[in-house]
């Protein structure tokens, strides 16, 4: 069995009396697509956060390729190569699509020129290219902020996967995109992950994206890994589906 | 340092005493602008101007006042009514018509539109007082002088200076502590301060707690004008100097922290006066020096709370 | 961008005529070059959402440096950089620290700043002269001591000159990574953070590069002035730039140019007789630009001329 690529021991975050994190202990492992699920509150979030820089847990410690990642910044910890994209995209709003994709481009290359066009051929064909591989290639001069919400969650991932993760952290990728692009949506996403060779963790409410696409899965529950294994084995536990499933099942 | 302090104790003294009046007005200020901030979410930049035109104001009607022979304490009640008639007619106008039109907007536009207001105003004060140094200083005089013991010599200091100042202040902070804690507008303008939308929610107008807390914001602006006109000969610029100052209370404290700008006022009061009586060239630059040292360290202000960034 | 050249390169023609036309006029159209070199400054910081209020500090410090300067070392075109070089050195410092800012934060602490450099050079008095300021000594250029007509012939060239080299230099910045970045701080800077990319240092980068161009029209409005006063770096001053960024539009480099020119014009003919309303004309026209004419005098134009802007 190879080293994980992710590993979590003991992690701990409480914010006043609620408990984020109450010993968290998971390993993520190479070329995995892991899904978290579990009811609202549970400490999903939070555990991407802590993974990302953005919280610093109380207690435990973080490893990601076998160093460990707890203290650094969030750009450090980025440009080690864990991705995240989130429930909410990120996009530069004002910006075109593919301005968007180009500056994450840049970004990866440290490009930062003060006077060549961001948009200069090589780079403008990188970015198609990119964008090409997401289905969003026709999108390129849309303003981010007139893209519906599939496009805008494709376009927040392809950010993320601009700068060559080895992990990527999804915050569900598939929240608000409308029922019948979802399938579309998850697919793409999980071809071009699967093509790159990404790591990937995501945190998900809908249980037949997550029977058909991940590998394991995580049922979170009151800061604490309630339940973990192959989807078949999780989903059909007695206990996980009383307790998330029917908080958090089909909307 | 023994012997220099004996050299200039009664100095140091002095810029105590001094520091504590100043301070009585910077807190007037910053207290209103500290109240607009937390439930308009507006920093007014031209909330200085409402103090410069409360002190011309103040002075006015003083100088009115006394030259149609009333008694000297009628210049208190101009002190009191130039504040009310500042609040009252200057600041439901600039709510009404102004600010209620950008709320909600990028910050950039509403500092713009504020900006561009503070410099109609500056202009107001210069056509309507001239440029001409305006004094009425007969509050001040007419109580008199005290004298303070310091060590083996005493101080005359003013009365106005020493307990009016400083005992308004006071009373602004318990009162507006107490007027937010215990009664129903009070607690409805700190329910829209933290959760606009769930005040609202709720049943609150926010829209008539918007207006009301300007003016009042912009009244506890003009009554620290009025307060401090007979210290001081008014002069075009005041406002500017107002609004960076009490802005940097206001920063250093930490927004919306009203008894952390209460003890940031007296900090900058000291150190601004005895920058005036040790080194008068640095005199603008002291309290900054303090802001930017603070900042630094940290930046949320002494006691701001860090907002947690929502990702 | 071809076309926002074009149009530059008609505006600098007209100016140029004007200039042959009306002599007189030279020197307010250096002024208003040189104003607009400093606008440009402003400019990229709004591209950021950021607004300073205390801009002119940096026009002060290049106008001072010429000040100082000049008795020692009159020769202009060593001047004119070196006024650049303090400004940016001054940038930088101020810029560590107010790129931590945003907003209301960011625009107060630029016009605090700003305002403890004008006390400084109000109050003291032995080195700068008090509010009489200081009279800027004759310059040379290249070595050449030059009668005054040729002088204020030269001043406005270089005045056209560096309006034209800034103004293309912003334009290209705008379009490049390290602008477009910039512009990704107003609308989603938290997305830079996950790029791996610092906002401050992209903010910081436009910050020094605005107060560079600030010393530059400082050493010029200096040079053409031959006279310097702390009010080049009072609130007022600021005040100016960012309302000449406004009127002219805050979408083009050009309009930062063309704001200024009006800008200066209106002033020679109308601010004597409005001096004590003139602050209250400005605050008047900003607002009613802002709230009807979003995109000032440049967004006008470009919408007549069907101009991308």
């Amino acid at each position: 069995m190879s080293a994980p690529l992710l590993s979590a021991r003991g992690l701990k975050l409480a914010f006043g009396g609620v408990k984020a994190a109450d010993g968290i202990d998971l390993d993520v492992m190479p070329g995995e697509f892991l899904a978290i699920i579990g009811p609202n509150g549970a400490g999903k979030t939070t555990f991407i956060n802590m993974t990302t820089g953005y919280l610093k847990p109380q207690g435990g410690r973080i490893e990601f390729a076998g160093e460990p990642i707890l203290g650094l910044s969030p750009r450090a910890i980025v440009r080690r190569g864990i991705g995240r994209s989130f429930q909410l995209p990120q996009l530069f709003t004002e910006h075109t699509v593919i301005e968007n994709a180009a500056l994450a481009l840049a970004a990866h290359a440290g490009i930062w020129s003060p006077f060549v066009p961001l948009l200069r051929p090589g780079y403008r064909a990188a970015a198609e290219r990119l964008l090409d591989r997401f289905g969003i290639a026709h999108l390129t001069e849309t303003r981010a902020d007139a893209l519906n919400e599939g496009a805008r969650k494709l376009a927040d991932i392809a950010m993320a996967v601009a700068l060559e993760p080895r992990l990527l952290l999804m915050d569900e990728p598939t929240s608000g995109v409308a029922a019948t692009e979802k399938m579309q949506v998850v697919e793409t996403l999980v071809r071009v992950l699967r093509a790159e060779g990404v790591t990937a963790v995501f945190v998900e409410h809908d249980m037949e994206v997550v029977a058909r696409f991940a590998d394991r899965v995580a049922v979170w529950s009151q800061g604490r890994i309630a339940a973990l294994g192959p989807p078949e084995q999780v989903l059909n536990d007695p206990a996980v589906l009383r307790d998330v499933i029917g908080i958090a099942g089909h909307a | 340092m023994v012997g220099w302090l004996q050299d200039n104790g009664l100095l140091l003294g002095l810029a105590a005493l001094d520091g504590l009046a100043y301070a009585a007005l910077v807190f007037m200020v910053a207290v209103g602008l500290n109240l607009v901030f937390g439930v308009l979410r507006i920093v007014n930049v031209a909330h200085g101007s409402l103090f410069a035109i409360g002190a011309y104001t103040a002075a006015s009607l003083g100088l009115f006042f006394a030259s149609q022979g009333l008694p000297p304490l009628a210049g208190y009640f101009a002190l009191v009514l130039a504040a009310a008639l500042v609040g009252a007619l200057l600041g439901p106008l600039i709510e009404r018509f102004l600010l209620r039109r950008i709320y909600g907007h990028e910050e950039v536009l509403q500092l713009l539109v504020t900006f561009a207001l503070f410099m109609i105003l500056e202009d107001v004060q210069k056509l309507v007082w001239g440029v001409q140094p305006v004094s009425q200083d007969l509050p001040m005089t007419y109580l008199g002088t005290i004298d303070v013991p310091f060590g083996d010599d005493v101080i005359p200091f003013t009365k106005y200076q020493l307990f009016v100042l400083p005992g308004i202040a006071v009373a602004t902070l318990v009162g507006l502590a107490l007027f937010l804690r215990r009664t129903l507008a009070g607690r409805m303008i700190v329910a829209v301060t933290a959760d606009k939308e769930a005040a609202t929610a709720m049943g609150i107008d926010a829209t008539r707690i918007m207006l009301l807390t300007f003016t009042a914001g912009a009244a506890l602006a003009a009554l620290g004008g009025a307060l401090a006109s007979p210290t001081t000969s008014l002069v075009p610029g005041v406002g500017a100097q107002t609004i960076v100052l009490s802005f940097a209370v206001v920063a250093t404290a930490g927004l919306g922290q009203i008894e952390g700008a209460a003890l940031t006022s007296l900090m900058m009061g000291l150190g601004r006066s005895v920058a005036v009586y040790f080194a008068p060239e640095f005199e603008v630059v002291v309290p900054y020096l303090i802001m930017v040292a603070v900042l630094l360290v940290r930046p949320q202000g002494l006691f701001g709370v860090l907002e947690t960034r929502r990702v | 961008m071809i076309a926002e050249g074009l149009i530059a390169l008609v505006g600098a023609g007209v100016l140029l005529a004007v200039a042959i036309a009306v002599p007189w006029l030279k020197f307010v159209l250096t002024i208003a070059l040189a104003k607009g070199i400093a606008v440009l400054g402003i400019l990229l910081l709004l591209r950021a959402g950021q607004v300073s209020f205390g801009h002119a500090m940096f026009l002060a410090t290049g106008a001072y440096t010429v000040a100082f300067l000049a008795p020692a070392m009159p020769e202009a075109l060593l001047l004119i950089p070196l006024g650049g070089l303090f400004a940016g050195l001054l940038g930088l410092l101020v810029g560590l620290f107010v790129v931590r800012y945003r907003d209301i934060f960011f625009g107060m602490l630029n016009l605090a700043i700003s305002m403890v450099l004008y006390s400084l050079l109000e109050k003291l008095y032995h080195l700068t002269k008090g509010t009489d300021g200081i009279r800027v000594a004759r310059a040379t250029y290249a070595g050449f001591d030059l009668p005054r007509e040729t002088q204020e012939w030269l001043m406005f060239a270089i005045a056209l000159g560096l309006a034209a080299l800034f103004g293309t230099l912003v334009a290209a910045y705008l379009r490049s990574p390290m602008g477009r970045a910039l512009a990704g701080i107003k609308t989603r800077e938290t997305r830079l953070e996950f790029l791996g990319v610092s906002a401050r240092r992209v903010l910081l980068f436009a910050y020094v590069a605005s107060a560079v161009m600030g010393g530059i029209a400082g050493t010029l409005v200096a040079l053409t002035t031959r006279h310097v006063t702390p009010l080049l770096g009072y609130w007022t001053s600021s005040g100016e730039l960012v309302f000449i960024a406004i009127l002219g539009g805050a979408g083009s480099a050009v309009g930062a140019f063309l704001g200024a020119v009006a800008f200066e014009l209106v002033r020679v003919y109308a601010a004597a007789s409005v001096a004590d309303a003139w602050q209250m004309i400005l605050g008047g026209v900003l607002l009613l630009v802002i709230l009807f004419a979003p995109g000032g005098l440049w967004g006008i134009l470009a919408g007549r001329l069907k101009v991308r802007a």
